[in-house]
């Protein structure tokens, strides 16, 4: 006979997600979930509510414990799992989306593009100080003018003798005046091609872009490329087309959709122990139907988000994840997320606008979420084109 | 210098402890995790071993389980550990966890042993001062800072009034406070080498002692509840009552 257990569930792993994570994954989770509840998590609301991100201290932190790269193997990165990793995402963005962002950035979009396209000597100058944080990378493919379609760039370098010259600008890039070296997409003759440029390159400079009410504890800038000289071993050789990055978008959206689900925990536990605590008409307003139908509303998609996060993760590691899985995880997990960011607000009440509670905090910051890294729109066509096999993104 | 750490796993503290009908026994889960008090000795063995060119040696004692907790304190950066199961020793007392303990690290061979002050699962609080008499070694206990170099370890040890600071020729044995030393944070390249780390699993036998525990638990009791404390309102003499209440209990 099967045995049912009457024992109360745990409310944030209600359905034993947990239960199908190795220990060495739960213990990479342990390490990073305690690092954001002590150092992340008591001064996430200053930092986000100045605009500031105490960035060296952080990147040393995250050297230290690994977090940078760590999915990459050799010069100086961990060799984790691609769950393990996921996993990381998800207790960092649990703090702050913007947290994970300066991962997310340093690892996949400008580590990995080295890692994977790179020169062995580009890996050995870059890879090694960038993993212990003494190095930022930031990766530069959007522009003002060409968002979901990159392939429209204007950034163009062209040849002068063995060099290039680079002109152009790149907008909305996390990190940008802060990092070391930049990872520059820009339009060739053969084709696009990334380029590594230490930002003390003459003609490089980077502008802060001020008023967000989103991602308020990230760096977001504008890069301006003015005719920056760069010798020929300073492109990556390894690609010459639009896969290199959107390769690297596929790492960093991978991570988002262990990520917002990180977020929606957070929205989900806080407002759990808000409605148990907060008493109106003489009881706990969790003892209210229409509270507990958002409760468990929550519940389910941060549940469902998760195992989501798990398949794909699973899929990662064995070397089977499509990029149309990637783009569903994405997809739904943000816009899931972004949801039980609103519903938490809402239990809240006046309390869910101040940063005392995490939740509209979450809330801002997964608007950006929802659009950066491809939009839902963008993953909207993706899944039909792979379901149809009929564009329609033209 | 040769660092033993002794480290103990325990039940998950979030978790609700169960107890064995009849023996009132701690019920060991399989999935246990590092006493959050054994950090803060790992990481002062850690300290002294980076300091005096040294390694790191865990010994811990009780149902291994999955082994969670021991390759936790790995991953911050142990070099082995020694595990030692056996049936014979469920429900083993003070003195003979002590002795099951004193016996491994003997046979590894030391320079200095760190163990806590207490486990926060049994709290007996006695058995790094058991192991360091079996072994004939000082024992330099409530240690709130630990310098080790050639020869010799000199600790503060907490009293009420302050600290006295206490020096011992190696080898010896010391007993850090929580608080110590602020624990690393596992890395993550610790944990992936943590599964090639070895770890050697002893027996009753292969330590060659015998186990004659004398102890039972007689009985358990609920702790009593805590009573639910007094509230003042303040409606502008609140100040008052608080100094009122303070100086009754002659704090000020």
């Amino acid at each position: 006979m099967t045995q049912i257990s009457f024992d109360r569930p745990d409310p944030i792993d209600f359905l034993d997600i947990d239960s199908l994570l190795s220990e060495e994954e739960k213990l990479v989770r342990a390490t990073v979930r305690d690092y954001v509840e002590k150092e992340i998590v008591p001064h996430i609301g200053d930092w986000w509510e100045e605009g500031i991100l105490p960035q060296e201290q952080l990147a040393k932190e995250f050297g230290d414990i690994g977090l940078l790269g760590m999915h990459l193997e050799g010069y100086g990165c961990a060799g984790t799992s691609a769950m393990a990793y996921g996993l990381a995402c998800l207790e960092l963005e649990a703090g702050d989306s913007g947290i994970r962002s300066f991962v997310s950035v340093q690892g996949s979009l400008a580590m990995f593009p080295i890692w994977k396209f790179g020169s062995e000597e580009q890996k050995q100058i870059w890879l090694p100080r960038m993993a212990t944080g003494e190095v930022i990378g930031c990766f530069g493919l959007t522009e003002a003018d060409s968002g979901s379609d990159p392939s429209s760039m204007r950034t163009n370098a062209k040849r002068d003798g063995t060099d290039w010259i680079i002109n152009g600008t790149k907008m909305w890039i996390t990190n940008g005046s802060i990092a070391d070296v930049a990872v520059i997409w820009a339009q060739t003759d053969g084709g696009i091609r990334g380029f590594l440029i230490p930002t003390d390159t003459p003609g490089f400079s980077a502008i802060d872009i001020k008023k967000k009410a989103s991602l308020r504890a990230s760096v977001t800038s504008e890069l301006i490329l003015d005719n920056v000289r760069v010798p020929d071993d300073f492109v990556l050789p390894g690609v010459s087309s639009m896969k290199g990055p959107l390769s690297c978008l596929n790492e960093a959206r991978f991570g988002i959709t262990f990520g917002a689900i990180g977020a929606a925990r957070a929205c989900y536990e806080s407002a759990l122990d808000y409605s148990i605590e907060r008493h109106q008409f003489g009881k706990p307003i969790a003892s209210f139907q229409l509270t507990q139908r958002k409760l468990v509303d929550m519940m389910v998609a941060v549940q469902r988000g998760t195992l989501i996060a798990v398949h794909l993760g699973r899929r990662k590691d064995d070397g089977t994840l499509t990029s149309e899985q990637v783009s569903f995880g994405k997809f739904d997990n943000v816009r899931n997320a972004l949801e039980v960011a609103r519903t938490a607000r809402s239990i809240l009440g006046a309390n869910g606008i101040t940063l005392e509670y995490p939740v509209i905090r979450h809330m801002a910051n997964l608007e950006t979420v929802y659009t950066y890294e491809g939009t839902n729109e963008i993953h909207t066509l993706v899944m039909g084109q792979a379901i149809t096999g009929l564009n329609a993104f033209t | 210098m040769k660092v033993v750490v002794c480290i103990k796993q325990i039940p998950d503290p979030a978790t609700p402890y169960t107890l064995e009908e009849g023996t009132n026994w701690l019920v060991r889960p399989d999935e246990q995790i590092l006493d959050d008090g054994d950090r803060y000795g790992v990481e002062v063995g850690l300290q002294i071993a980076e300091a005096n060119e040294g390694t790191v040696t865990l010994v811990s004692m009780g149902p291994s389980g999955n082994g969670q907790g021991v390759r936790q304190a790995l991953a911050m950066g142990a070099d082995k550990a020694i595990l030692i199961e056996d049936d014979a020793l469920r429900g083993s007392d003070a003195l003979t966890t002590a002795r099951a303990l004193a016996a491994a690290i003997k046979e590894e061979g030391f320079d200095l042993i760190i163990a806590g002050t207490e486990s926060t699962d049994g709290y007996s609080g006695v058995v790094p001062q058991m192991m360091a008499e079996l072994l004939g070694v000082p024992a330099l206990t409530y240690a709130t800072k630990v310098e080790a170099g050639e020869g010799s370890v000199t600790i503060h040890r907490q009293t009420n009034a302050g600290y006295d600071v206490v020096n011992a020729a190696l080898p010896a044995l010391v007993a850090v406070t929580a608080g110590v030393v602020e624990p690393r944070y596992p890395t993550f390249k610790g944990i992936m080498d943590a599964k090639k780390k070895p770890v050697d699993n002893l027996s009753v036998a292969d330590l060659g002692i015998e186990v004659t525990s004398d102890q039972t638990v007689a009985s358990i009791a609920e702790a009593t509840a805590r009573t639910a404390g007094q509230k003042i309102e303040d409606e502008g003499e609140a100040h008052l009552a608080i100094v009122a209440l303070l100086e009754e209990r002659k704090v000020i």
